[in-house]
């Protein structure tokens, strides 16, 4: 159950350039009672989740609602995350801009998030002062007010959010168009931030329909991990949260993938494109799809296949056979709908992107066949297990691992046992689940490459000069 | 696995980006965090924070003034070189030998060289101890640079400076710092170029290690499930290897050179990318938290700054915006930056520009303190959660010659700024005449700050 934040878009950058750069990443759990949650749920159907721990003052409320960008309407793509952003834009008693500058002259931080599958909010905060922001919270959830006023200039800020995301970054671009041609069908193939045509339309309106929709307490789940006790926590839960009546929700309908007949092959050459590279990408199940049970082993297959620098890949293409500088794999489990196991590559210097793909695709093939031995899967599954002690010792990563399972549908216990599914994952189940999973006819290829005839390595960039250039 | 733990200390491992983050420890009155001193019998000193929550123990660890740069002419990127290569392989293990114990040990183990200071950091789980330190010990004393694992590292780095040969971002840094500091060895880039790191001998990476890693410029930071008692053996056992003295060549102090100018880095963008700097502050300076202060209410503080207020709450013209003050040794220098559409970005420069002058005129108000103070105090215990954060710290504390007692002090610090001292400070240090900037893109009209 690893995430990756290049699916999470925060609301602002945190505050220094250099932080942006330190990705949040969040270590799988691992070791029965991973991390020893308590659980409630208030009269109007909130949901509460407590993680303790004590080592320091503080505490991180998050509240998440089961609503993201695959919810879109066809036609307002974006519309989650702009939401996002229009949260912190007001009610009748907090000005536009103010729940934030509350926050800070309080001691505390806070940010959002949005996915596919859900939107999170979360302040991080002296304990004794967990009450007031989550006045503050309840308040967002029932009273947001908007108009053009605030909602326009904060459209441009998201269209300058995408700008700066991915239409200034080749790479980034290309990932949004493999996702987009990987689901043929369902909206995982949407970008969170939305196309930039749609996010021009946004209205107002799109926006109140979407907060009145989805932001109901009995479609949120409230996460505190830090020092504080349920007793101290329930209380105030239903006095600032319990209180608010709930509404119903729609059903969340999502489309399910054809089968798909053919791989697909997207290339983007660009010449903003320094470093070319490869990834490959293939649908997957995920702990809340079919052939869920497929999950804990590929999850093994990933650590064995393409994690870190002892992996099969990386010592088959980097340290032999000297085509690639680095290569690895990914997977992530955890999703509303189908997931995506995945593949990179970057090729070293004179090495052609045909003959690194080549070498992957042998790679794997092979790998496949052989199958995996008895020694790496108990390393493996070691490595996994090792890994809960790590998630235990941050507060926003067992708030951020809770949080994000009850969002997409999964149990505070299927997130505890974790460990003992992973114990329990057999070498044939490993090969199985490979075998059936790297399927090409399931898969898109991206080819990130500069164009024919750029300069090459090694030769000066545009030079600084102090006039404006105008080619 | 440990990718929350590692990523978090490594904030602490460029020079410059430890230092800004240093700012931003906020001490408040939470709960005491006692930093305990302690000495081993063969004289390796730490600064140790126990904490038993976990079976967890992280060591950071700064080799002082060896950082980038120190790199001879001709040899640039020549400790970022090594950082990437000194845990490929040690002792009588090869790369993939002494890589895979590291995995399936869990253990971390990363190394770092910033302008200044060549860093390390260690993660590992109480049962994994005794292994941990040992790979930690043979990779400060006896790396390998072996053939294979110099060719990939090399190859690695390559790719990066291709990378960074058009990302917006690289270039923009790599311009601004050539243009401020000249001729001085911080103009140039810690990755070092195509030709240098092509040209570097496995000489030159043993060199670096013989005459860098010592014990006299050595400072750690430990924070986990160990006791003072338990550390000193195993401080020994990691670090008494070392020789005792390092020889490192010695780094001028600069004035880095803000001349007004806007320079333009043409490139095909959406959107420009623009940072500025102008003169800065010392981290030792009896203003330095005046113009902490200063900073968090101009660009510092999120959503709370006068820049995020007026660039893009109230004008909608970019999604960040923000200033930090940078200390490196020999150097100190105010920065910031904004990204906004091509044909906005000269409006968002013209904005930013008034609020420089207007800070420098005009100061701050006393709301705008108190809602500082209280923000920077009260965030204080918000840096103790994670491990790596306090090992992280305790160098930082030692890098920077702040004291043991520091966590205790800093909070009257900046309890202690006045109103006064703030608006002096303004006056004195914020130039907006004096802001060299860079821009990358391709910005409409003609640019001035």
């Amino acid at each position: 159950m690893k995430f990756s934040s290049q699916r999470v878009l925060h609301r602002v950058p945190v505050v220094l350039p250099v932080l942006m750069l330190v990705l949040l990443m969040f270590a799988p759990f691992a070791q029965a009672g991973v991390f020893n949650p308590k659980t409630t749920t208030l009269s109007n159907g909130m949901q509460v989740v407590l993680v303790e721990n004590h080592r320091a003052p503080v505490v991180t409320h998050m509240v998440w609602y089961k609503a993201g960008a695959a919810d879109e309407i066809p036609g307002t793509s974006g519309i989650a995350h702009f939401l996002e952003h229009l949260m912190f834009k007001g009610t009748k008693t907090i000005a536009p801009g103010e729940f934030s500058k509350i926050v800070a002259r309080n001691g505390g931080q806070d940010n959002a998030f949005t996915t596919w599958d859900y939107t999170a909010y979360f302040q991080n905060i002296a304990r004794d002062r967990l009450g007031m922001v989550m006045e503050m919270e309840a308040d967002r959830m029932q009273n947001l007010q908007l108009s053009d006023k605030v909602v326009l200039p904060e459209r441009d800020v998201i269209i300058e959010e995408r700008r700066m995301r991915t239409d200034n970054n080749p790479s980034a671009l290309l990932g949004e168009q493999m996702r987009n041609a990987l689901f043929m069908q369902h909206p995982y193939g949407r970008p969170i931030i939305g196309w930039l045509h749609e996010m021009q339309q946004l209205t107002t309106q799109d926006a109140m329909d979407w907060y009145k929709k989805w932001y109901t307490p009995n479609n949120a789940i409230l996460v505190v991990a830090g020092d504080i006790t349920m007793d101290e926590l329930k209380p105030m839960a239903e006095k600032y949260y319990g209180s608010i009546p709930a509404h119903d929700v729609p059903k969340r309908v999502r489309v399910k993938e054809p089968t798909q007949h053919a791989p697909r092959k997207v290339t983007l050459t660009d010449a903003r494109v320094g470093q070319p590279s490869m990834s490959r990408y293939y649908l997957a199940p995920s702990y809340n799809t079919e052939n869920a049970d497929q999950a804990p082993p590929l999850e093994v297959f990933s650590e064995i296949l393409g994690s870190g620098t002892t992996s099969r890949l990386y010592k088959s293409l980097v340290v032999d056979q000297k085509l690639a500088t680095t290569a690895g794999s990914f997977y992530d489990p955890v999703a509303m709908d189908l997931s995506t196991f995945g593949f990179y590559a970057v090729p070293r210097d004179g090495v052609q992107m045909a003959d690194l793909e080549a070498a992957l695709d042998d790679e794997i093939a092979k790998t496949l066949k052989d199958g995996i031995t008895q020694k790496e899967l108990d390393e493996a599954r070691q490595r996994l297990l090792d890994s809960a002690v790590f998630a235990r010792d941050s507060l926003s990563g067992a708030a951020r691992t809770l949080g994000e399972a009850l969002a997409v549908g999964l149990t505070v216990d299927q997130v505890e046992s974790w460990p003992d599914r992973i114990n329990a994952v057999t070498l044939d189940q490993v090969n199985a689940a490979a075998r059936a999973v790297l399927d090409d006819k399931r898969s898109v290829t991206g080819w990130l490459l500069r164009p024919k005839g750029a300069k090459g390595p090694g030769m000066p960039t545009a030079p600084v000069t102090g006039e404006m250039e105008t080619h | 696995m440990a990718f929350s733990l590692k990523n978090t200390s490594r904030q602490f491992a460029f020079g410059l980006v430890a230092l800004v983050a240093i700012a931003g420890f906020d001490v408040g009155s939470a709960k005491a965090v006692e930093v305990q001193e302690v000495v081993s019998k063969g004289g390796i000193k730490a600064w140790l924070i126990e904490d038993h929550l976990n079976p967890l123990l992280t060591i950071d660890f700064a080799f002082k003034g060896a950082g980038a740069a120190t790199d001879p002419d001709g040899k640039l990127g020549r400790a970022n070189m090594v950082s990437g290569l000194i845990d490929e392989g040690a002792g009588d293990m090869d790369s993939q030998t002494f890589r895979g114990l590291m995995e399936n040990k869990s253990i971390s183990l990363a190394y770092d060289a910033g302008r200044d200071d060549f860093t390390g950091s260690l993660v590992t789980l109480t049962r994994e101890r005794p292994t941990a330190i040992n790979l930690l010990k043979l990779s400060l004393t006896s790396p390998r640079f072996d053939d294979e694992a110099v060719e990939r590292i090399r190859s690695q780095i390559v790719a990066g400076l291709k990378q960074e040969e058009t990302d917006p971002g690289s270039m923009a840094q790599r311009a601004f710092f050539k243009s401020v500091f000249g001729e001085h060895p911080y103009a140039r880039p810690v990755e070092g170029t195509f030709e240098t790191v092509n040209g570097l001998k496995v000489a030159d990476l043993r060199d670096f290690v013989k005459r860098s890693l010592a014990r006299d410029n050595l400072v750690i930071g430990v924070a986990g499930d160990i006791s003072a008692k338990e550390l000193g053996p195993l401080l020994d056992e990691a670090f008494g290897g070392l020789p005792e003295k390092s020889r490192l060549p010695e780094i001028p102090a600069v004035t880095p050179k803000f001349g007004g100018d806007v320079k333009v880095i043409s490139q095909d963008n959406p959107q420009s990318q623009a940072i500025w700097g102008q003169k800065g502050i010392a981290r030792k300076d009896k203003d330095f938290y005046a113009a902490y202060v200063m900073n968090y209410i101009l660009g510092g503080g999120g959503f709370s700054s006068r820049l995020t207020e007026e660039v893009r709450e109230k004008r909608g013209l970019a999604y960040g915006v923000y200033s930090y003050l940078a200390n490196l040794d020999q150097a100190d220098f105010m920065m910031g930056g904004v990204a906004t559409r091509n044909d906005a970005i000269g409006k968002s420069l013209s904005v930013i520009r008034d609020e420089w002058q207007k800070m420098q005129k005009d100061g701050i108000t006393q709301d705008e303190l108190d809602n500082a103070k209280s923000y920077l105090t009260g965030a204080f215990p918000l840096r103790f959660t994670s491990l790596g954060n306090l090992s992280g710290m305790l160098v930082g504390m030692q890098t920077e010659d702040l004291g043991i007692d520091f966590l205790d002090k800093r909070n009257d610090y900046v309890n202690a700024v006045s109103l006064q001292d703030v608006n002096r400070v303004a006056s004195e240090l914020m130039d907006p005449d004096h802001v060299t900037a860079i821009v990358v893109g391709k910005p409409e009209g003609k640019l001035t700050f």
